[in-house]
């Protein structure tokens, strides 16, 4: 039951397979079993069971609230959750329980979903493994999947061997991976959801800026934050958008006009479509793996009648730099709310107010976050702001117009890698810093962000390492519908394999109805 | 100061020295520029910085004072600037405070319409270009009372600009000589205010009160066209009529408040080159702190807000929804009367001298005390005028009353002028029947003259044999009236009133004599 997809386990749900209560209980379970992933940092229990019962008694009494009455669901910990702890993976929040919820996450509510946990992150969302947290790194589900077993070399058989679940919302991709839920909400800033969704072999959506409240997500860079979507299919990721799109009075960036999402169309013709490979994209250290996969999907589209192009994005290898300045720029201030007095840590340093602050900020802050706050005050000097912000954010725009340039060309859909290589091992990931592997691994998907398109990464196949891969699909503004429909036909063309989770299915918990193990049509 | 809802100059009130050659002023300060930070843990009201705009020359120059000022007028509105909280003067500590207002992370800011229709009067009565897009901008700096670590200001592109704000001053204390004068408005910026910082300084603790965070300001930044500290004060005086003319902001900053600053900025002989700031407690300007003096506030963009778009008639789009825009057009046509306007309106209607209808704008209510007046009694305007502002201003200052506390009504006074008018009294008499009624003992005017019997004495009869017994008492003086001397018959006169306790008509004693002495 709980590797199926979350419309499957909707319709089981619906006609009485399964109750909430079991399926939350399998998912609790389940959970307890993957402890070692660390993938949660809270885990719910008792919230997610009383909400299980309340589900339960609307099902039998006929009143499902949709879709998502009874699915288990889980929430990176950034996302500010009534009565439950909302960490951000920082020393500076351990203990903080906010008194309301996101907007994404009421609406999960309303709808009925069961918040299982909270998971972890990379600490305030700042990094591209989910290791630099408090509460240590998230191992990648595929590291014990009999895929990657097989197939690694024998010197790395034993457990110091496991890949990183990418980030910064490795957590929740580690989470749904596991199949401890059916969804799970990430934040997007630069390839937050994307980046750890090709690492564990899920569709992770970044919908375009404005569409979904950020009221409640802790801000990384308010002007690129997105909420971000993990489900294990394309229709999923459709339905959970369906529920959390729409303008929210207490985002004055969300769009107000009505945005219409529908069911994504079971046949779809992408005959008609014209797909923009930009060449910006193709880089020396993107590995030959993905290269390959790239261009098979490329034919895989030209095959089916879509018109594929080589498009150009010419600013493209100054949007790294750009970034950087612009995302510590605004960490810089979002940070300097954190002082110790409203909420959060305080030290015991009370000389004076000034070293109060310094403590709590010198305690409550890891070094990657110190680092960026103290760059971002840098270019925001009176001195600096001209040559560092301004110049950053007109190369922002220009990195706009790039895409605009190209989708007003004609071009409906770019398909770009996701990441440069699989999921590495921990070991090797931390041999570089932070700040190194985030621009490494921001590479393909923090434009998309600055330029506040719709995203979608989508598992392709497995590497010769038993591996995920997944491509982006990046959509025109508030064409999200667009994009998931070309997402969809993608998914059904590439049958990407379901991860195969010893441990798990031994005993039953997981019992998978389909054959797609071995249909995969992008081979290596 | 907790009375104080308008501050003056927060950020520093900007004076530079320009030196005067050969009568023309270089004013080479008029740069406004980053001034300085608030004076926190002094005075919340005011702050005083002091700035030379250039280095004296050497040679014969005389030194002028030119003042700008940034003034912050708390907006009236039932919500904060950003956020739903409740906006409400002396409520309990921190009872009024949103999860925004204690910047809870993830909380994001909401504009508040009523405050961006309360800028747009301001930016129009003081005859602004009021943008048609406007920003928000993050100013950021460590304070105990300032939850986010930042204020969301208008830095780059404020909601109106390049205005004037015209004023009056009387020349060298003529009061009838009043010269009009204009100082030019930069900028008006919508901004929030900071919490309250309560020292404890026994207990070396500091206690915060966030009721204030978040409330909206409006920030109007004065060029400094201004000579003196009795210019600053007579402008600021005028914006404050303005702003309560408007209801934008109730700007009701106590009087000694300005008179204050004025003396200050009168007396203030020693100018450095320095921010320095005012310091309440010990009602001197100090040099603030290094520190805040060479703050670097790393403006940014506020990213949660985007551009604040206002639209005219013309460029209203014709779908839109009335409660998502703003219609400049439209808020013009709502803009009351405003003290400019109403002074020439009292001149005009009632004769008025100008210093008069100043001086009936000039304190909270005594304008709509004069017109209640006016309605009620058929007396001349001129004479109710003249008690208005003689007698009723007199006493309130004398108690130090606001016109609202007044034991008497305008209904009363109204009455007391009638019986004046028709001669029941006397103008002595009702002296005396005012003062009665300011005990507040519930008696009317006509209660009052009919017990004490400060009626005028209306029996011919009575008031001639008074005449003859005076003439009879007084062969003296009557001898001297018949010698035409000319001050006798007014002895003759005064005499006869006291006889009658004040109660005659002198014109009629006059009348009387005069038939009696046979002039």
């Amino acid at each position: 039951m709980l590797g199926r997809t979350l419309r499957e386990v909707s319709a089981a749900l619906k006609q009485g397979q399964v109750t909430p209560t079991e399926l939350c209980k399998k998912c609790l379970s389940l959970i307890k079993k993957t402890k070692y992933l660390n993938a949660y940092i809270t885990v719910s229990e008792e919230v997610a069971l009383k909400q299980a019962e309340e589900s339960e008694r609307r099902y039998k009494q006929g009143q499902s609230l949709g879709d998502l009455d009874g699915i288990p669901v889980a929430v990176k910990d950034n996302f500010s959750t009534a009565g439950i702890e909302t960490t951000c993976a920082s020393n500076m929040l351990k203990g903080y329980i906010p008194p309301y919820n996101a907007t994404v996450v009421q609406k999960l509510l309303d709808q009925g979903a069961l918040l299982m946990g909270k998971t972890n992150l990379d600490e305030f969302a700042m990094g591209s493994g989910s290791t630099d947290g408090v509460f240590g790194p998230v191992k990648n589900p595929w590291s014990y999947s009999k895929q990657h077993r097989e197939r690694r070399r024998h010197d790395e058989h034993d457990d110091s061997h496991w890949l990183i679940a990418g980030g910064s919302s490795g957590g929740s991709a580690a989470s749904v991976a596991a199949f401890t839920c059916f969804a799970a909400l990430g934040s997007d800033t630069g390839g937050s959801t994307r980046n750890p969704a090709a690492h564990c072999g899920l569709v992770g959506f970044k919908p375009s800026y404005g569409l979904v409240s950020r009221h409640g997500l802790i801000p990384l860079v308010n002007s690129m934050d997105v909420p971000g979507i993990f489900t294990r299919c394309v229709d999923d990721t459709a339905i959970v958008l369906g529920i959390l799109a729409g303008h929210d009075p207490k985002d004055s960036t969300t769009v107000q006009d009505p945005i219409k999402l529908s069911r994504i169309p079971s046949e779809v013709d992408v005959s008609g479509l014209c797909i923009g490979i930009p060449k910006e994209y193709l880089v020396p250290e993107l590995s030959s793996e993905i290269r390959s996969l790239w261009s098979q999907a490329a034919d895989l589209f030209e095959s089916e009648g879509a018109k594929v192009i080589e498009v150009s994005l010419p600013h493209t290898s100054y949007s790294i730099v750009c970034y950087h300045v612009l995302c510590t720029s605004e960490v810089a201030s979002n940070m300097a709310r954190f002082d110790g007095l409203q909420y959060g840590h305080r030290s015991g340093i009370d000389v004076s107010t000034e070293a109060m602050y310094a403590a709590t900020r010198q305690e409550g802050f890891n070094d990657v976050v110190r680092e960026r706050i103290l760059s971002g005050n840098f270019f925001l000097l009176k001195e600096n702001y001209e040559n560092y912000f301004v110049k950053a954010q007109k190369v922002r725009r220009l990195i706009l117009r790039d895409f605009v340039n190209v989708f007003d060309s004609g071009v409906d859909v770019l398909l770009t890698p996701t990441t440069l290589t699989e999921a590495v091992p921990y070991l090797e990931f931390i041999k570089e810093d932070n700040r190194t592997r985030s621009a490494q691994d921001d590479i393909f998907t923090q434009a998309v962000n600055m330029a506040g398109l719709p995203a979608v990464s989508v598992p392709v196949a497995l590497s010769n390492q038993g591996l995920p891969i997944g491509l982006q699909l990046i959509g025109r503004a508030f064409c999200d519908q667009q994009l998931l429909t070309v997402a969809k036909w993608f998914e059904k063309q590439v049958q990407f394999p379901v991860i195969q989770l010893q441990d798990l299915m031994d005993d039953g918990s997981l019992i998978l109805e389909n054959g797609k193990l071995t249909s995969v049509s992008l081979t290596q | 100061m907790a009375t104080s809802v308008l501050r003056l100059g927060i950020p520093g009130r900007r004076w530079a020295l320009a030196w005067i050659d050969g009568g023309s002023r270089h004013r080479s300060g008029t740069q406004p520029g980053p001034t300085s930070n608030r004076a926190r843990g002094q005075s919340s009201v005011t702050q005083l910085s002091l700035r030379t705009a250039q280095k004296p020359r050497k040679g014969e120059h005389k030194w002028a004072a030119v003042v700008g000022l940034e003034i912050h007028a708390q907006i009236c509105s039932n919500s904060k600037l950003f956020s739903g909280a409740q906006v409400c003067f002396a409520a309990p500590p921190n009872s009024l405070v949103s999860f925004f207002d204690a910047s809870l992370p993830g909380t994001l800011p909401v504009l508040n319409r009523r405050c961006v229709e309360a800028a747009v009067m301001t930016g129009l009565a003081l005859n602004c270009h009021i943008n048609r897009k406007s920003l928000f901008d993050r100013k950021h700096y460590f304070y105990a009372d300032l939850p986010a670590g930042y204020q969301i200001t208008q830095q780059r592109l404020p909601i109106a600009t390049n205005g004037h704000l015209t004023y009056s001053i009387y020349i060298r204390k003529k009061q009838s000589q009043v010269t009009t004068k204009t100082v030019r408005i930069k900028q008006i910026q919508l901004e929030q205010d900071s919490g309250k910082s309560l020292h404890d300084d026994l207990r070396s603790q500091t206690l915060i009160d966030l009721n204030r965070a978040g409330v909206g300001l409006l920030e109007v930044v004065l060029e400094p066209d201004l000579c003196c500290g009795e210019e600053a004060a007579v402008a600021v005086r005028e914006l404050q009529l303005i702003l309560q003319a408007l209801g934008t902001s109730q700007a009701n900053m106590a009087d000694y408040e300005i008179q204050r600053q004025i003396t200050e900025l009168e007396n203030g002989g020693e100018v450095l080159n320095e921010t320095r700031s005012f310091d309440y407690k010990l009602g001197c300007t100090v040099p603030m702190r290094d520190k805040e003096g060479k703050q670097d506030y790393r403006f940014m963009p506020e990213p949660n807000l985007p551009p604040l778009v206002l639209y005219d008639a013309t460029s209203l789009p014709s779908d839109a929804d009335s409660q998502q825009v703003i219609n400049i057009d439209q808020l013009r046509d709502t803009l009351p009367e405003l003290p400019s306007a109403t002074r020439e309106r009292l001149v005009q209607q009632y004769g008025m001298l100008p210093e008069h209808s100043f001086a009936l704008l000039n304190e909270v209510g005594l304008l709509e005390f004069f017109q209640n007046v006016i309605k009620e009694t058929r007396a001349e305007p001129k004479k109710v005028t003249n008690w208005v502002l003689n007698t009723f201003l007199y006493y309130l200052k004398q108690q130090n009353l606001a016109v609202s506390e007044s034991p008497v009504t305008a209904g009363a006074l109204a009455e007391l002028l009638d019986l004046l008018d028709s001669k029941a009294v006397s103008s002595a008499a009702a002296k005396q029947v005012f003062e009665e009624l300011w005990k507040g003992q519930g008696k009317t005017a006509a209660q009052i003259v009919s017990e004490q019997q400060l009626g005028l004495m209306q029996d011919r009869e009575a008031l001639e044999q008074l005449c003859q017994a005076t003439i009879d008492g007084h062969p003296q003086t009557v001898m001297d009236v018949k010698k035409r001397n000319p001050k006798a018959i007014n002895k003759l006169i005064g005499l006869v009133r006291k006889a009658s306790l004040s109660r005659a008509d002198p014109t009629l004693i006059k009348e009387i004599l005069e038939k009696k002495l046979s002039l």
